[in-house]
């Protein structure tokens, strides 16, 4: 599977944050984004998953079934959490496995992965801001989809889930997924390429 | 249908754990129809008479308490643009959360209303019209409502700004709501037109509501 974008021009209010950008990620790559605040990162990585609607250009998979869309094929876990404060984190993790069309039998393994098993019965509102990022990321283990869109995914994490999530990413990427994550910190995935965006944007 | 099922499942789950908007509207309700006799004096002819344009109106006022707060938790919390990448149309989700607010506010208010007849003195052959019509009535506030309540998302003050936009559309309803009981208290077969017409604006809002709610949505999350 590719990922192509061919001249993507998004304008956000009536700013064109991002000019005429085209890359392309192929599958088992990761590409970081990077660049200062207000550079188009996230304006981005919502165009792909289908939040924001490009002025210009477009985004393309290339080798998926011919009608599905990118953000069909996408987890896009952005810098709110998609957790409820009400429900537990098992409950939270059983819906959005169900919810995604995952298998019940990942939904334990991927709370292990991100050391939330002995958190289960806990309500998601009293968790850590760390751990709730967790619990976010979590979604990425609980269906299968092959683009990950990670913005700022390492935000409230400490050494050792970041240490973690790099191991999830790498395991994602050697499985032929593609990744492409926003960030100011380097994240370490095995082979991934850098963007660097906005100084153009800023400038005009 | 999983993902519809499972939608459902998770928004009558929060609706019970969180409680306070079936407590709230179920209150709120509970309110108003008591202080009401105390405002107009204890004239019972006078009660009866107005009772079912009181039961009514006092019912959108309840309903529109929680309707503001559709879609606020989960724009706030993220899950919304999970939705928009996940199996579902916006479309559809927007639908299933309409669905949910009947089932947690206007199918308790309805079955709270003939309680709240009895301190009106309302009439015994109302009650059974009553009820059908806040049965039948009640899915198109859920459903009409989910528009302005995605419209109003991002604004603050949203809910003042919601009953200004929603309240007029629901007139319709309303209307022919009281109708029908008025006519079920003068002769007992009449009501059968009003019903009817109740019915066609409801199946119309669940059909076409969720067109303008999901498009709403993605409107907001721009």
């Amino acid at each position: 599977m590719k990922l192509i974008a061919e001249t993507l021009s998004v304008m956000r209010g009536d700013r064109m944050v991002v000019t005429q950008l085209t890359f392309a990620v192929d599958g088992g790559e990761a590409l970081t984004l990077t660049g200062p605040n207000g550079a188009g990162k996230t304006t981005v990585i919502r165009t792909i998953a289908g939040l924001l609607r490009p002025a210009g250009g477009q985004i393309r998979l290339e080798g998926a079934q011919p009608d599905r869309t990118p953000s069909e094929e996408c987890h896009y876990v952005g810098h709110l959490n998609g957790v409820k404060a009400s429900l537990t984190v098992e409950e939270n993790a059983t819906f959005w496995s169900r919810y995604l069309g995952g298998a019940a039998a990942d939904i334990e393994a991927a709370l292990a992965t991100f050391g939330l098993g002995s958190a289960r019965e806990v309500p998601a509102g009293y968790l850590s801001a760390g751990q709730r990022r967790r619990l976010a990321l979590a979604r990425l283990l609980l269906a299968k989809r092959p683009i990950w869109l990670l913005d700022e995914p390492t935000v409230s994490l400490d050494q050792a889930s970041q240490a973690m999530l790099t191991k999830v990413v790498d395991t994602h990427l050697a499985g032929g997924g593609l990744v492409i994550a926003a960030t100011h910190a380097p994240l370490g995935f095995a082979g991934s390429r850098e963007l660097q965006l906005g100084a153009a944007a800023l400038a005009a | 249908m999983t993902p519809f099922r499972e939608l459902l499942s998770r928004e009558l789950a929060i609706a019970w754990k969180d409680g306070s908007s079936i407590g709230v509207a179920l209150g709120f309700y509970l309110i108003v129809i008591t202080m009401l006799p105390l405002g107009l004096g204890p004239d019972l002819n006078l009660l009866a008479r107005i009772a079912p344009g009181l039961l009514w109106v006092a019912l959108l006022l309840s309903a529109l308490l929680s309707l503001g707060r559709l879609f606020e938790s989960d724009l706030e919390d993220g899950s919304l643009e999970v939705f928009a990448t996940g199996p579902l149309p916006l479309e559809a989700v927007a639908a299933v959360k309409s669905l949910a607010h009947w089932l947690t506010t206007g199918l308790p208010l309805a079955l709270l209303a003939p309680a709240l007849g009895l301190l009106l003195n309302l009439p015994p052959e109302a009650y059974t019209v009553l009820v059908a019509t806040m049965l039948i009535g009640t899915p198109a506030i859920s459903f009409v409502g989910g528009i302005g309540a995605a419209l109003t998302l991002r604004t603050r003050r949203g809910g003042l700004l919601l009953a200004l936009l929603m309240l007029p559309l629901f007139v319709p309803t309303l209307i022919f709501g009281i109708s029908a009981i008025s006519a079920a208290l003068t002769n007992s077969e009449a009501y059968g037109p009003s019903l009817l017409i109740l019915a066609a604006i409801s199946l119309a809002s669940v059909a076409l509501a969720p067109v303008a709610t999901g498009a709403a949505l993605r409107l907001q999350l721009q």
